[in-house]
């Protein structure tokens, strides 16, 4: 076992640091620490522009092969990076989705066209993505998509119909990659598509969904005949499943430091607050900062050990755990929040609904342990795949 | 960085865990327990002649092994999982411990070789007043000629009615908190100790009162200088945190296991009962615990080789024990516990081990701090120093 990164990394590391503080400056310092999840809504045109700043200094795709346009950045160098851009108040990042989900996905299964045609405008910080995975009916249950997509003969093109829900950014994005259902009679995992998706067009609705903190990030898309190119779907109609659950595997867990150090700038509020306030001389809620700086630092080193981890791709027990652990840890500390705040934390910054940032974490976290898989599915997920317990029967 | 187990330490856990396995049997434990020694002397010499674990970290200069602090952990851990009773939690994380930590250089080749030829120890530092900070020391010593004289109380003392050797820990006559403590090696026979082992509710490890009436120690029996042995106790006591935490995973990982292959048998309403959604998600929470607990374990262990060895990391060893500590005290008393739920009326039954953990999760959670204590050591750390220069952050 070794805790320490090697010269060439820590080198990777300043010259990582240095453009940052040399670039996340001026027309840039109002996002300093703003956006991700809870704060989409705010700086979007700044935080779009910097996008485009990132990929002057050739810091976007960095993980992707050098033929596609990345840097081939290894494990480590990406936990750095990850880790220097969170130290720095690097911006939630709006084109996140095209660069860790929608690349590599083409990368693996996209035709050269494919390739040729989407990941320039991820790279350059121009196209942003969506995903059009959810509906109604398919949250948990994600296989039980019912939005359909029917080959229209004459025109040469996918039609394709139906809702998706909870789509992060869908009214900034360019694209959107969606699962429908290629054959009509299908159920279940058989019979989807992977579609690539322009959202500007007639056929594609999109209505932000008011959240409990008074903002929207979180929207609905309507599709009615929204027309996809015969060359916008990855790998085979029926193929969607196998392509969308590919997409997990991209993500070893490089963020998950970048992650950490977001928690940690918000746990260290949490701290100076208490020193503050005079809540660190309550025994019970020492007991309890105490508690999240333990959960905090575990965290980190369980994603040390992951990213460690074999090359297969396979998910090891630690990997597992991560993202019900991070949930629950992130949701407790909102609590921590407010509670080392005391009759404070009800006062808001302005009317009507002006959160303060400890306020916008209590109310948004609650979120963290729904999206991306339940609390209650990742017990079932540990349970059935880790601890070989037999699935329940189904209705 | 790569934070995984060399092949080396790999095979030092699945050794340990293969022996283990074979000689300590829930019916080799049963019968060890219940003797007043607390161990089977044969397996313990087994355990030096043909497996020197007692060797494993002490220098090879001194007649050990040489090896580190995660290779100890990785077979901590196995001994944790098979309840191993055995005085080699008080030999090695104890007493060899504070030997290599607070002992001269002629102390050590005195005593460090024969440690790893089998000889038992353990570390005496605790009165009765239930604290594991520096005021737990209440013995006291006082000079005596070219020599000092120790008197009063030791309790809690892991395997001290058994022990060979004794490292202790006494203070100046009207010394408080961390001033006046000294750390003294001698012989457990020594005149003027009286032992006597406290018969426990987990009957798996031995503690034992020692009363030392006089007891006259040469100069020389002084380890590290006179009156300033507090943060060389605290040390041995860190290194010794997260070695019960290695344990404390061992131990959690095998409640988790053995309720599991238990709610894959048992059947109930047509089915086994580890197809319940009830069931298996207190099972998954089970092995969050536990793998969360190894993360917090293997990083302080590599902590500790860093504080043995006087590296970069050093100073964090305080702050890693009491994490892994705090966090593993939980997890194991969580797991014995979901484990006795799980299992139903057979938990409570003496017939099914799980009691045996769940018995040894309360000792190993109390001993060297109970979690809530941990987290109040952390709390100073994080709360009660020099505020942090300001962050950037809205």
């Amino acid at each position: 076992m070794k805790l320490s990164f090697s010269a060439e990394d820590e080198r990777f590391r300043e010259e990582v640091a240095g453009w940052l503080a040399a670039n996340l400056c001026g027309e840039f310092e109002c996002i300093r620490y703003r956006g991700g999840p809870g704060d989409e809504h705010s700086f979007v045109e700044e935080r779009k522009a910097w996008e485009r700043k990132l990929h002057e200094g050739g810091w976007t795709g960095i993980g992707w092969p050098r033929e596609h346009g990345g840097r081939a950045a290894s494990i480590e160098q990406q936990v750095i990076f990850n880790e220097e851009y969170a130290r720095a108040g690097g911006p939630g990042r709006m084109g996140h989705i095209g660069e860790t989900l929608t690349g590599p996905t083409l990368i693996a299964f996209g035709t050269a066209q494919q390739k040729q045609r989407y990941l320039p405008g991820i790279l350059r910080g121009d196209d942003l993505w969506c995903q059009g995975y959810s509906e109604p009916g398919a949250g948990s249950d994600l296989a039980n998509v019912k939005t359909k997509a029917r080959f229209d003969e004459d025109a040469g093109k996918w039609l394709i119909t139906g809702q998706k829900v909870w789509t992060s950014l869908a009214h900034e994005s360019r694209y959107c990659f969606v699962i429908a259902r290629t054959d009509p009679a299908s159920v279940g995992h058989r019979g989807l598509g992977f579609f690539l998706l322009a959202m500007d067009q007639p056929g594609v609705v999109v209505r932000p969904i008011e959240q409990l903190t008074g903002t929207s990030e979180f929207n609905e898309v309507f599709f009615d005949e929204a027309v996809c190119g015969a060359d916008d779907i990855v790998g085979e109609p029926g193929d969607g499943w196998q392509v969308a659950m590919g997409l997990l595997g991209f993500e070893r867990g490089v963020s998950t430091l970048g992650q950490q150090m977001l928690f940690q700038n918000e746990f260290d509020e949490v701290v100076r607050i208490a020193r503050e306030n005079g809540a660190a001389t309550d025994p019970a809620i020492r007991q309890r900062i105490a508690d999240a700086h333990v959960g905090l630092r575990i965290m980190r080193f369980n994603s040390m050990r992951m990213l460690s981890g074999g090359e297969d791709g396979s998910l090891s027990r630690e990997a597992m755990i991560y993202k019900l652990y991070w949930a629950t840890w992130h949701r407790n500390l909102g609590k921590l929040a407010m509670d080392v705040l005391g009759p404070e934390s009800e006062i808001l910054d302005a009317a009507p609904y002006g959160l303060n940032r400890l306020q916008s974490l209590y109310l948004f976290t609650r979120a963290d342990t729904i999206y991306g898989g339940t609390n209650q599915i990742q017990r079932n997920i540990i349970a059935e795949r880790a601890l070989g317990m037999p699935r329940e029967p189904r209705g | 960085m790569d934070f995984r187990f060399t092949e080396e330490q790999d095979m030092i856990r699945s050794t340990a865990e293969a022996f283990l396995a074979e000689a300590s049997t829930p019916a080799a434990v049963r019968s060890a327990m219940i003797t007043e020694q607390g161990y089977d002397p044969a397996l313990w010499q087994r355990i030096c002649n043909d497996m020197c674990w007692q060797a494993m970290h002490i220098p090879e200069q001194y007649g050990g092994l040489g090896l580190g602090y995660v290779e100890l952990v990785a077979t901590l851990e196995q001994m944790g999982r098979y309840l191993l009773c055995s005085p080699f939690f008080a030999t090695v994380c104890l007493a060899a411990n504070a030997i290599l930590v607070a002992g001269s250089e002629e102390q050590k080749a005195e005593y460090l070789p024969q440690l790893a030829s089998g000889t038992t120890a353990t570390l005496a530092w605790t009165g009765s007043s239930g604290r594991w900070d520096a005021r737990a020391v209440d013995v006291v010593c006082s000079a005596d000629g070219d020599g000092y004289r120790l008197s009063g109380s030791y309790r809690y003392v892991p395997d001290g009615h058994t022990a060979q050797l004794l490292v202790v820990a006494a203070r100046a006559q009207g010394s408080s908190g961390a001033e006046g403590i000294s750390l003294f090696v001698l012989p457990a026979d020594s005149a003027g100790i009286s032992r006597q082992w406290l018969p426990t509710m987990d009957q798996t490890r031995r503690q034992a009162q020692l009363v030392f009436e006089d007891v006259r120690v040469p100069a020389g029996a002084l380890m590290g200088g006179e009156g300033t042995g507090w943060a060389l106790l605290e040390k041995t006591v860190d290194l010794a945190t997260v070695a019960v935490a290695a344990e404390q995973v061992g131990g959690a990982q095998q409640a988790l296991d053995s309720t599991v292959a238990y709610l894959k048998e048992r059947v109930q309403f047509g089915r086994v009962i580890a197809s319940y959604q009830a069931v298996k998600h207190k099972a998954a929470d089970m092995m969050v615990k536990v793998e969360a607990s190894r993360s917090a374990v293997y990083y302080a262990a590599c902590i500790a080789d860093e504080a043995l060895a006087g590296g970069a990391l050093a100073q964090e060893l305080p702050e890693a024990a009491s994490i892994a500590k705090a966090y593993c005290s939980d997890a194991y008393f969580f797991n014995a516990g979901c484990g006795i739920q799980l299992h139903g009326g057979v938990g409570i039954t003496a017939e099914y081990d799980i009691q045996l953990y769940f018995k040894r999760a309360k000792s190993t959670e109390t001993f060297l701090g109970n979690s809530a204590w941990h987290r109040e050591r952390l709390a100073g750390l994080l709360l009660d120093g020099p505020v942090p220069a300001a962050r950037g952050g809205r």
